[in-house]
């Protein structure tokens, strides 16, 4: 270990402050840093620290994201074997969806990194750890088949548009995840929607049934799987957010740590079930439902990204709503619109993804109702204490 | 009459270094000083020189803009030297001590039958209007305001912090007259907050409005305490005094002397002969810790709001504190790998820490990363025990939108009140400057 730091120390020379390529130095600091908690100590304020950094945050959610990440990788090996009807094991299932998974993870980790790093030198702060879960969660949300151009393009698009335009890390309005993904919806539709993206190499098979359920539902064909198959996760979808179970554990984890907010997952799940429920009760108020709106509500909880999108994108400290009482009120407005967009949208049988960009939107609108409540509360106590001072 | 305060939200910091209960009087010190950055906001007037003769009480600056703050010696000796530092800015003020204090008579006063004027002159004659601060801004209180009340905080929660209970115990004749003076300056009440141990030795102070405080630090703090009794609102003022410096101020009427008796607790991981020291205000900090080395750093009053002296250097005005804690220069291998390094504190749950709450902990001065954007939110609530929303009031601060700050409660906050929610804070960014910069911006603006 100190043979390492002396090595490192001469490596990062002329990187110092003064010497030829200190421009450079957030390139340098990021890698040493990524392997030696700084020697920096405190110089005002308060003299001790806490143990956690961001890094320690982010890589908590990384940490995270592997059982659903490992799961989507045998899944989408699975999947392709069973839709071909050919033998397979364990893993030669993992092996079928790692090769196709990890590129993505590379071009993405590659492609955002890059533009990472460029913003951190050109505008002189330290690189930030937030790309290290935005660049896993872009390709774990995208069908296995996507070219991985696709994926590039969406990293920069996400990077640029949705984060460095708005300021960097920190001042984003959308969560960049979902930035890349609802790019690449709407610019390669054929790619990201329909009944053959989501079984790897399903276009070379004729007579493939690749459809999501909710695709399913939505052109009103049958569902042939059962409520188990939708926890477990044994079904089509995106690369990461079929099974329920494995998503769970990273909520598990997020929550424990308190990492990601419980009250955000708790609020959406019950916004996704009260929603789901109201269209239950359709027939029971005289009115027809569709396949949709008769999809039982705790099954809504389970099919598509909802739980994935709710556990992982929805609890984004940056774009979610950040006081206490606007996180139940983001939370349950994501699930709750969230279903209501995939009932209601023909065009587009997943509404997670809309519902919280929409609902990005909106969280700092719902922070400053919540802080305005707090400031009348202050000015009321100061009507009464001095009913003669004018209240701005 | 007592009420009692339950703080819920806060975090008590177990750290090794304990001081025993055990009062001992520390050695004399060849030489004092007083240090007029103590004083935020106030321009020292000098209205001695360097090789003046003086008692323990006389005048040696007063407030350049508040001209009825006075400034006085805390013992007899010469005026040895004024240390500047840039543009001729007065950091220390030196007096080379004699071996036995002589006091300047003020005569006695009793000063509850005393007139109010008398007494307020008196306070500020004998330099004691410093010990008096004010909320808003945590400065010290300008003599021609009349507050709504005056708090005193004996409940000690900061990590490591002197036993406010065990410092007065001695003096609860002094701290009564105290109390009694400080009646005569504000039309309200004054307010007592007492813990378990300090509620022994008050219980029988009269003319105060006690109040119970229970609960984790910053519960201990004057300014969550004044939230929760009295909240200040704007245009309002509040004054808060220390207990020490209530029985100094009590010492004032009853012997005429002005005393700047200063107890001090030597504590922290590095520190021998963790004990309570008598000591006098601006002691020598050497006099009392030897010759620290390079790896300790020594603060003069607690770890999270206390500041860094240096060998030979001298005790704070107000601190009733001095903590050794190591430094912690030194590289640590993947450190930010979740839930190693578990001998760190830490709030957040990926580290273990949290599975020993029993455990004392030997933080060092090392910042466990580096600074970056505010990114994780609701932490700092869970350490700030107010109705107030503290990341939209740092950014407020950070914009200097004035407005905001004032909605969004500035006036209610002093740096120290945001000492935990930088310790807890993800971003390592320095909370406690960018409150104090806010601050400093209302006083301009707003004043």
């Amino acid at each position: 270990m100190e043979w390492i730091r002396q090595r490192l120390d001469r490596i990062r020379e002329p990187f110092n402050k003064g010497n030829k390529l200190e421009k450079y130095s957030p390139a340098i600091n990021a890698l040493d840093t990524f392997l030696f908690t700084p020697n920096h100590t405190t110089k005002t304020g308060a003299h001790i620290r806490d143990a956690v950094d961001l890094k320690r945050t982010m890589i908590t959610v990384v940490l995270a994201l592997v059982p659903a990440l490992i799961f989507g990788m045998w899944n989408g090996g699975y999947q392709h074997y069973s839709q071909l009807g050919e033998a397979f094991t364990f893993w030669e299932a993992i092996g079928h969806g790692a090769l196709k998974i990890i590129p993505m993870i590379a071009v993405s980790y590659g492609v955002g990194l890059g533009i990472e790093f460029a913003f951190a030198i050109f505008r002189g702060h330290e690189v930030n750890e937030g790309y290290l879960v935005t660049g896993l969660l872009i390709p774990m949300i995208m069908p296995i088949d996507i070219p991985l151009w696709m994926v590039g393009l969406s990293v920069v698009f996400a990077v640029l548009v949705g984060k460095e335009a708005f300021g960097g890390t920190g001042m984003n309005i959308l969560n960049p995840a979902l930035t890349a993904r609802a790019f690449a919806f709407f610019a390669y539709p054929t790619y990201m929607s329909g009944n053959s993206v989501w079984v790897s190499n399903a276009g070379e098979v004729d007579a493939i049934s690749g459809e999501t359920i909710l695709g399913k539902l939505a052109s009103g064909n049958e569902v042939p799987y059962s409520v188990m198959d939708m926890f477990s996760g044994v079904i089509p979808g995106s690369i990461a957010e079929t099974s329920v179970i494995c998503i769970l554990a990273g909520a598990l984890l997020l929550i424990l740590t308190k990492v990601g907010s419980w009250r955000i997952i708790l609020s959406a799940f019950i916004g996704a079930a009260i929603m789901g429920l109201i269209f239950n009760a359709l027939p029971a108020m005289g009115l027809e439902g569709n396949d949709l709106t008769n999809f039982p509500w705790y099954s809504h909880l389970i099919v598509g990204g909802l739980a994935f999108g709710i556990v992982f994108m929805a609890t984004d400290p940056v774009s979610a709503a950040q006081t206490m009482k606007g996180k139940w009120i983001y939370g349950f407005l994501v699930g709750f619109l969230s279903v209501m967009i995939r009932v209601f949208n023909p065009a587009y049988p997943e509404g997670v993804m809309l519902g919280i960009l929409l609902m990005n939107v909106f969280a700092p609108t719902i922070d400053h109702y919540v802080v305005q409540a707090n400031v009348n509360r202050r000015k009321k106590r100061l009507k009464n204490a001095n009913p003669q001072v004018e209240t701005a | 009459m007592s009420k009692d305060i339950r703080i819920k939200r806060g975090l008590s910091l177990r750290l090794e270094g304990e001081a025993e209960k055990e009062l001992v009087k520390a050695p004399r010190s060849k030489t004092y000083a007083i240090k007029p950055p103590d004083f935020h906001t106030v321009v020292p007037k000098m209205v001695v020189k360097e090789g003046a003769k003086l008692l323990a009480g006389d005048e040696i600056f007063y407030s350049k803009y508040t001209d009825q703050i006075r400034f006085t010696a805390p013992v007899s000796g010469v005026l040895k030297e004024i240390k500047r530092g840039d543009k001729r800015k007065i950091l220390e003020i030196i007096i080379e001590a004699d071996a036995e204090d002589a006091y300047r008579d003020f005569g006695k006063m009793d000063a509850s039958k005393a007139d109010a004027k008398d007494v307020e002159e008196r306070i500020l004659e004998s330099g004691c209007g410093a010990f008096i601060y004010q909320r808003p801004y945590d400065i010290v209180a300008d003599p021609k305001d009349t507050p709504k009340a005056i708090f005193i905080s004996a409940v000690s929660t900061a990590p490591l912090a002197a036993d406010k209970g065990f410092i007065i115990k001695d003096k609860v004749d002094a701290f009564q007259e105290g109390i009694n003076a400080l009646r005569k300056l504000t039309p309200g009440k004054v307010h007592v907050s007492v813990d378990d141990t300090s509620a022994e030795h008050l219980k029988n102070i009269q003319g105060v409005e006690l109040h119970h405080v229970k609960g984790a630090h910053p519960a201990g703090n004057v300014g969550v305490q004044i939230h929760k009794i009295d909240p200040l609102n704007r245009g309002e003022r509040i004054w808060t005094v220390g207990v020490e410096d209530v029985a100094i101020i009590g010492n004032v009427f009853l012997t005429g002397e002005y005393r700047a008796d200063r107890t001090i607790v030597l504590a922290g991981s590095e520190a021998e002969n963790r004990k309570y020291y008598q000591s006098t205000i601006g002691a020598n900090v050497s006099d009392l810790i030897g010759q620290a080395s390079d790896s300790v750093r020594i603060i003069s009053g607690d770890v999270l709001t206390g500041t860094q002296l240096s060998n030979n250097q001298y005790i704070g005005f107000f601190d009733n504190e001095v903590t050794l804690i190591p430094e912690g220069d030194n590289y640590r291998i993947f450190g930010w790998l979740p839930f190693t390094y578990n001998n760190i504190h830490s709030n957040s749950h990926t580290s273990l820490s949290w599975l020993f709450p029993k455990r004392k902990f030997t933080p060092t001065t090392n910042l466990n990363g580096e600074e970056r954007a505010l990114v994780v939110t609701g932490e700092m609530e869970e350490v700030l025990p107010m109705d107030i929303y503290p990341m939209q009031l740092i950014k407020a601060c950070m914009a200097g939108d004035i407005e905001k700050m004032e909605n969004l409660g500035i006036y209610e906050v002093a740096p120290e009140d945001f000492a935990l929610v930088e310790y807890v804070n993800t971003s390592k960014i320095e909370i406690q400057e960018v409150i104090r910069l806010g601050l400093d911006l209302m006083i301009t603006e707003v004043g």
